[in-house]
C-alpha cells in the first residue's frame, strides 16, 4: 500500500507547470478566446515538444505509452492553466479508444502516429454529451452509434456552432448518417470501449476541475492580500479567511477520491466506475465552490470581464456538467451504496 | 502509487479480524462516562492488551507491535468494523504517547507507557481554563518551583475523562511574570494527590463526560515535567497535532457510521424524504474521502513527511461530516429519534442520539473550528495574520 506518487510523476507535472506558466498567461488565452476557431496552432505545437500529445500513444507508433495515471497529474495542469486545446480529447481519449479496436489496425496506422506529433485533432461525440466538442476543427470525428464505434471525417458531418459561456470551448451541433463504411467497431465489442471512454472522460473532467478549484482559490488568496479596505488587506479579515480556508478543506479532500479513481481506471478495478463517478463529483463541487468564494472575495472586480477569474469560473461552470453531470454521477453512486451485499464500511475502500 | 494491500498486510487484517470476533464482548457496554462503565472499559483495555492489541504502532518493548501507520489504519478499520468498545484510554495512548516518545525521557518512557498500555493507568487532559479556551495561550494555573517540585495552583475545565481517570497531562504556567505561550510548562500528575479537588460537568446526554478541577498547593515533583521547563507549548503544539492529525479520529469511525446510515435509510426508505439520499451518498462519499486522504498522509510520513496545517483540514472535515451523517439519521427516524438509550425500550436506534449529541462537540473540542480556519489561511495559505 503505498498512496504516494513517483518521483518522476511529479517531476514531469512540475516542468509542465513549469512550461505553462510562461506559455499560457491569462493575457494569451485571452487572445486566443478571440479568434475564430479559438484553438491555437502555435500552442498545440508546443505542447507537442514537450511530449504532451504522445503520452498515451504506443511506441510502435512513435509515442510514449503511459497511462491514466500517468496523465492524472497533466489533466490537473491543464485545468488549471485553462489550456484552450482538445488535448484531452484528441491525446488521451481518442488514443485510448483507438488503440483499444479490435482486430484490423489499419486506422491506428493512420491515426495514432498523427496523434503523437501532434498534427491530428480528434473529436469524440457520445449520448451523454448533447454537443461534440471541438467538432470544427477536428480532423477525425470518432462517433457513438447504438454502442457502435464509427470514424467519420470532418466533411462527412453538418455541423452548426453553439455558444457557451465559457468562450474556450467551441461546441457544435453534429448531424451525420452512420453506414457499415463508416462503422469500425461493432456495439458488441464498442459498448464496453464506450463505458471504458466515458470514466476516462469523467476523470480527466474530474482532474481539470480540481485544477480549476486550485486556480481560483490562488486569485482569490492574490487578490485578499492585495486589496486593502479599513487601511489592512482583506486577507487579514476572519471572514475572508474562512472562506478561502474552506475552499482548500474541499480541495485537501477531493485530491485523494481523484487518484484513487485514477488509479482504479488504470488497472481496470470492478468498482471503477463508482470511483470516478465519486472524483467527479468531489471535483466538480470543490471548483463551483471555489469558484463562489472566489468570486465573493474579489468582490465586484469577480464580476467583471477584465479579472482574470472569470476564465476559470466559466470553465469550471461548464465543466462540471461535461461527461456526465451531477444526476448521473449521483446516480451511479446510489445504485452502488443501495445495492445488496455492496462491499461498504471500514476496510472496504480499495475493494 | 500502489493501492493494493501487501500480503503481509492482510494476514495482519486476518489476525486481528480473528482475535476480536472472538473477543469482543457480546453486550454493549455502559458509558465510560459512568463510574461502573468506566471500569469496563478498563477491563476491556487490559484485555486488549493482553493480546497485545491496546498500542499496536508502540514499540514492542514498550508493549505495542510496532505496526507502521498502514498498519494502524488497517488495526483500525477492523476494530470498527467489529464494533468494539470505543476505547477509554484514547487520551493517553493516541495523544499523550506519541509527544512522550518525540519529549519523553527514557525513565519516563518506561515509567508511563506500559502502565497505560496495559490500562493501569488512564488518562485525562488538562488544557483549557475558564479564561483559557480558543486562546490556550491565556493559561493561567501555576505551576511554580520549589526545590525538586512544581507547586500547583489554580484551575483547568473541560478536562475530558477527569472525573474517574488515574492521570492528568496538562500545561501549567511556570514562570509567573511570563505570558502568552512563554513560560509554559507540561506536566503529568497523579489526580488522587492531596489538594486536588474534581468538579464533574455533566455533558448534554447528563453524563459527568468532562470536569473542572481545582489545584491548592499540590506537590508534584520535577521529574513528572516533559521537556524543558518554559518549553511547555511546543510540546503541547506536538500533542494538539496529533490530536487533530491523523490519530484522534481514524477514518473506520466515519465509514461505520456511513455503512449504518446507509442501511437506516435502506430500511426506511418507504418513509423517508427522498431528498435524504443526498445527505446518505454524500456520507458514503465523505466518509471514503477521508480514508482516502489518511491513507495518503500515512503513506506520505512513512516517507518521511511531517504533518502540518492538514492537521487543521481534517479536523474541520471529520467533525462536519459527523455532524451531517448524524443529523441525517435523526431526519430519517423522525418522530423516535429523540428516545435516549436510558429509555428501555428505544434499543438500537438510541445509538444515533448518542452520536448525534457527540457530533455537535466536534466542531468546538481540539481546538474549535474557528481556529482551525485561521491556521489553514494563516499557514497554508499564506494570508496576512489579523
Amino acid at each position: 500500500m503505498d498512496f504516494t506518487f513517483k518521483e518522476d510523476h511529479i517531476d514531469f507535472s512540475d516542468s509542465i507547470r513549469k512550461f505553462l506558466m510562461v506559455e499560457a498567461a491569462p493575457e494569451m488565452l485571452r487572445e486566443i478566446w478571440e479568434t475564430e476557431s479559438g484553438r491555437s496552432k502555435a500552442l498545440r505545437e508546443k505542447l507537442a515538444e514537450q511530449g504532451l500529445t504522445a503520452l498515451s500513444v504506443p511506441e510502435e507508433f512513435n509515442g510514449i505509452g503511459l497511462g491514466d495515471l500517468d496523465w492524472i497529474l497533466i489533466h490537473q495542469e491543464l485545468g488549471y492553466y485553462a489550456i484552450p486545446d482538445s488535448l484531452s480529447d484528441t491525446a488521451y481519449l481518442a488514443a485510448w479508444l483507438l488503440n483499444n479496436l479490435p482486430g484490423d489496425a489499419a486506422l491506428k496506422k493512420e491515426w495514432l502516429p498523427k496523434i503523437a506529433n501532434g498534427s491530428a485533432r480528434i473529436a469524440i461525440a457520445h449520448p451523454v454529451n448533447p454537443m461534440v466538442a471541438d467538432a470544427g476543427n477536428a480532423d477525425l470525428l470518432l462517433m457513438w452509434h447504438n454502442d457502435e464505434i464509427h470514424a467519420v471525417q470532418r466533411k462527412q458531418v453538418q455541423m452548426t456552432l453553439r455558444t457557451s459561456i465559457d468562450a474556450s470551448r467551441r461546441l457544435f451541433d453534429v448531424t451525420w448518417k452512420p453506414s457499415d463504411a463508416t462503422r469500425i467497431c461493432p456495439a458488441s465489442h464498442g459498448a464496453s470501449l464506450w463505458q471504458g471512454l466515458l470514466d476516462r472522460a469523467a476523470l480527466a473532467a474530474a482532474a481539470h476541475l480540481i485544477g480549476l478549484a486550485q486556480r481560483m482559490l490562488d486569485l482569490g488568496i492574490d487578490y485578499s492580500a492585495q486589496r486593502k479596505q479599513f487601511g489592512k488587506p482583506i486577507g487579514s479579515f476572519q471572514a475572508v479567511k474562512h472562506q478561502l480556508a474552506d475552499v482548500a478543506v474541499k480541495i485537501e479532500f477531493a485530491k485523494p477520491v481523484l487518484y484513487r479513481a485514477a488509479y482504479s481506471v488504470m488497472h481496470d478495478k470492478s468498482r471503477r466506475s463508482v470511483n470516478v463517478s465519486h472524483a467527479k463529483l468531489a471535483c466538480g463541487e470543490a471548483a463551483w465552490f471555489s469558484a463562489r468564494k472566489s468570486i465573493q472575495v474579489h468582490g465586484a472586480m469577480g464580476y467583471t470581464w477584465e479579472a482574470d477569474l472569470q476564465m476559470f469560473m466559466k470553465r469550471a461552470w461548464a465543466l462540471n456538467a461535461a461527461w456526465g453531470d451531477q444526476s448521473f454521477h449521483k446516480k451511479r453512486i446510489a445504485d452502488f451504496i443501495y445495492s445488496s451485499g455492496a462491499a461498504l464500511g471500514p476496510g472496504e475502500t480499495f475493494t | 502509487m500502489r493501492l493494493e494491500y501487501t500480503e503481509r498486510q492482510t494476514k495482519f487484517r486476518a489476525e486481528i479480524r480473528e482475535w476480536l470476533a472472538a473477543n469482543v464482548p457480546s453486550h454493549e457496554l455502559k458509558s465510560f462516562d459512568t463510574k461502573e462503565g468506566f471500569e469496563e472499559h478498563r477491563e476491556w483495555e487490559r484485555k486488549l492488551h493482553s493480546g497485545r492489541w491496546s498500542a499496536v504502532t508502540w514499540p514492542t518493548e514498550l508493549g505495542g507491535r510496532g505496526c507502521d501507520l498502514i498498519e494502524w489504519l488497517i488495526f483500525e478499520e477492523e476494530y470498527w468494523r467489529a464494533g468494539a468498545p470505543l476505547r477509554v484510554n484514547q487520551n493517553g495512548i493516541f495523544l499523550l504517547a506519541p509527544t512522550l516518545m518525540e519529549y519523553g525521557t527514557e525513565e519516563q518512557k518506561k515509567r508511563f507507557l506500559p502502565r497505560m498500555a496495559a490500562g493501569d493507568d488512564l488518562w485525562a487532559q488538562g488544557w483549557s481554563e475558564p479564561g483559557a479556551g480558543s486562546d490556550m495561550a491565556a493559561i493561567r494555573c501555576k505551576a511554580v518551583r520549589d526545590g525538586d517540585h512544581y507547586v500547583i495552583n489554580g484551575q483547568k475545565t473541560w478536562s475530558t475523562r477527569a472525573v474517574f481517570a488515574d492521570w492528568l497531562f496538562g500545561l501549567f504556567r511556570s514562570d509567573p511574570e511570563s505570558s502568552r505561550h512563554h513560560g509554559l510548562t507540561f506536566v503529568l500528575l497523579p489526580l488522587n494527590l492531596p489538594g486536588i479537588s474534581i468538579r464533574p460537568i455533566k455533558q448534554l446526554n447528563g453524563l459527568p463526560g468532562f470536569a473542572e478541577i481545582f489545584f491548592d498547593d499540590v506537590r508534584v515533583p520535577v521529574e513528572n515535567r516533559m521537556g524543558e521547563e518554559g518549553q511547555g507549548w511546543n510540546v503541547a503544539m506536538a500533542t494538539a497535532g496529533f490530536e487533530r492529525g491523523l490519530m484522534l479520529r481514524s477514518p473506520g469511525r466515519f465509514q461505520k457510521t456511513s455503512k449504518d446510515l446507509i442501511e437506516l435509510y435502506k430500511d426506511n426508505r418507504e418513509t423517508a424524504d427522498p431528498s435524504i439520499s443526498d445527505a446518505v451518498v454524500k456520507s458514503w462519499m465523505d466518509s471514503e474521502a477521508y480514508a482516502l486522504s489518511t491513507y495518503a498522509t500515512a503513506s506520505r510520513l512513512r516517507k518521511g513527511g511531517h504533518i502540518g496545517a492538514e492537521a487543521s483540514t481534517n479536523k474541520i472535515f471529520w467533525s462536519e461530516m459527523d455532524l451531517a451523517m448524524n443529523e441525517a439519521a435523526m431526519h430519517i427516524l423522525g418522530p423516535s429519534a429523540e428516545l435516549m438509550t436510558q429509555d428501555g425500550e428505544a434499543g438500537e436506534i438510541s445509538r444515533w442520539l448518542d452520536g448525534f449529541l457527540f457530533s455537535q462537540a466536534g466542531p468546538i473540542y481540539a481546538g474549535s473550528n474557528e481556529i482551525q480556519r485561521n491556521i489553514i489561511a494563516e499557514r497554508m495559505l499564506g494570508l496576512p495574520r489579523s
